[in-house]
């Protein structure tokens, strides 16, 4: 929390705030100081809360008129687009704010990996958000199941089936999981619930995300570490309230594009199609979120290996702080890792398109490419990095490059000297 | 601390643990249990098909726990088709014989092996059924020949109750 002592001036304040500190929370969340430099990759943390929030309140309002069960969940999803007023505004704000949700996830996840906000002593922060984004992941395809269209029935029949590559218990954990001998209503009931459950779980979550970032504070775009308060930072309030203010307001004009003028695009069209348990669709694909994990699962030809390799390249983001042996966090220093870092986002992208597509021929090919060097990046090229790489000189402090003319350290130290 | 002898009160420690974890583990487990199939879905566990209508070369699907079943009426081509394969070829080495024993009836689960799509009826490359979801192909005894999925489609327990009445499950 912050330094400095807070006291409320009213007196009532005063005997609350003894009993019960809000208003010094309140005090450290306005007062609390923030680098100045945070540029706008840093504000999607403010958007995924408004993400939260909204799936939260319009999943709240949808489930007043949702029916799950397997007979009536399709026509009642049906009845909330054409009967209940603005269900059809309220159903697609949910279903595209799932896709809107994830889009600031994975801008968010890329800014950390280029300004290594994972690294010491974030690491914390970074693992609650790994499981945040593995939850978030759970939520949507749960979310995804319930208007038991066909994408939903054959989608929630293929992840399922993943836990049948387990060894011995496989097969059981799947018949538990679907509560019967296929995905069928007792599924669908037990889908609806954790659906419910899960954003809580990630409200939660977010609060210790928020609590851990508050420890060191924020990172921000040199990199270095800052003293606080200083001349380096500025007040969370009203600086990065504004700024996080304008930026959700631009996220909103893309989400309310999505919403009002296609408001399907992100979907499938067979999802309009009840669920029938004897027709698989021609091609089943997940939203486009998943797309890059499904792309690494279908690159093995080994059943339990392409389970065990898609749960891999989502579950070593968690060991990164440790992966990546670099002490400079921002890629703004480090020409090498800067160009591998692009190279894994156009790898993600790849794997992504590649995951869309059949899996055969030449799709299949790239898929297993991107799929190796995936992996490579992680394992290989970031620990060796930390070793070989010639990094640049690091300033002392954020106003310093401004201030005393150059970033460069030698520079900067004879400068500070014949200040002296 | 190697003279600390064990005494009345770590004996007690250790038993009030045990006990304590036999009722934790006695709660929980009803409430995982009741995840598992119920009583009521237990009870469709069989179905009877009348199969009198079928033709040779034809497939029909029926609904069997909720999974499709195929029961397949095969020629005599497929049959030779099917019992000329060597198992040293096959993934999964089965032979026709035991999959089919009454070899004009192939009564197999429609269910792909690999994540559970319904493969496609006279479909893929060995002439028997072709996964769309990740391109696994199978052969006129569902065995699988190419493709992701690990084993061949399973054999359901069924019974033939008279020359035109299977019965499944």
């Amino acid at each position: 929390m912050s330094d400095h002592e807070y006291t409320p001036k009213s007196k009532f304040g005063k005997w609350f705030n003894d009993r019960l500190p809000l208003l010094t929370l309140a005090n450290h969340l306005t007062d609390y100081p923030t680098p100045k430099n945070l540029n706008y990759w840093w504000t999607f943390g403010g958007i995924l809360t408004f993400c939260l929030i909204t799936q939260i309140v319009t999943g709240l309002v949808l489930a007043m008129h949702y029916i799950a069960h397997a007979d009536m969940a399709f026509d009642s999803v049906e009845h909330i687009m054409r009967d209940v007023n603005y269900g059809w505004l309220i159903r697609y704000i949910h279903a595209n704010g799932a896709s809107m949700f994830f889009l600031a996830v994975y801008i968010h996840i890329f800014r950390s990996l280029f300004y290594g906000s994972y690294k010491a002593p974030r690491e914390i922060i970074w693992i609650i958000g790994i499981i945040i984004y593995l939850l978030m992941m759970a939520a949507a395809f749960l979310g995804y199941v319930l208007p038991w269209g066909q994408m939903s029935f054959w989608g929630a029949t293929v992840i399922t089936n993943l836990f049948s590559a387990i060894p011995l218990v496989g097969e059981g954990i799947v018949t538990w999981l679907w509560g019967g001998y296929s995905v069928d209503n007792p599924t669908l009931t037990r889908f609806f619930t954790l659906h419910y459950l899960i954003p809580f779980l990630i409200l939660g979550l977010v609060v210790l995300h928020i609590w851990a970032l508050h420890v060191p504070g924020n990172n921000n775009p040199v990199g270095i570490d800052i003293k606080k308060p200083s001349k380096d930072t500025v007040p969370f309030h009203p600086y990065i309230v504004i700024k996080d203010g304008f930026a959700l307001l631009m996220f909103m004009i893309v989400f309310a594009f999505f919403v009002f003028y296609t408001p399907n695009i992100l979907g499938h069209a067979d999802n309009y199609i009840e669920a029938n348990p004897l027709v698989t669709p021609a091609h089943i694909v997940p939203e486009w979120y998943l797309l890059p994990f499904y792309a690494i699962l279908r690159s093995v030809p080994d059943k339990l290996l392409g389970v065990v390799a898609m749960l891999s390249a989502i579950l070593i983001l968690a060991a990164l702080p440790w992966l990546d042996t670099s002490k400079i966090r921002s890629a703004v220093f480090r020409p090498l890792y800067r160009q591998f870092y692009w190279i894994l986002v156009a790898d993600v992208l790849i794997l992504g398109y590649v995951g869309a597509m059949p899996a055969e021929g030449l799709y299949l090919l790239v898929a297993r490419v991107a799929t190796a060097y995936y992996f490579l990046h992680f394992l290989v090229i970031l620990p060796v990095l930390g070793w070989k790489e010639k990094t640049l000189p690091i300033p002392l402090s954020i106003t310093e490059p401004i201030l005393g003319g150059s970033p460069n350290l030698a520079t900067a130290k004879n400068k500070e000297s014949l200040n002296k | 601390m190697s003279e600390k002898k064990t005494n009345r009160r770590d004996f007690l420690f250790t038993a009030t643990y045990a006990v304590g974890a036999v009722g934790v583990g006695a709660t929980i487990w009803p409430m995982i249990d009741q995840m598992n199939p119920d009583a009521s879905v237990k009870a469709l566990a069989s179905t009877e098909v009348d199969v009198s209508a079928v033709n040779p070369g034809k497939t029909i699907t029926v609904l069997w726990r909720g999974k499709p079943i195929f029961i397949r009426r095969r020629t005599q081509d497929e049959i030779a088709e099917a019992r000329s394969v060597k198992l040293e070829d096959l993934k999964h080495p089965e032979k026709d014989e035991d999959r089919a024993v009454n070899p004009e009836w192939l009564v197999m689960l429609g269910v792909c092996t690999h994540l559970g799509c319904v493969p496609l009826d006279q479909k893929g490359e060995y002439n028997g059924w072709f996964c769309p979801c990740h391109g696994s192909h199978y052969d006129i005894s569902g065995r699988i020949r190419k493709g992701p999925a690990p084993t061949n489609m399973e054999i359901p327990k069924y019974e033939f109750v008279n020359a035109n009445t299977i019965k499944i499950g």
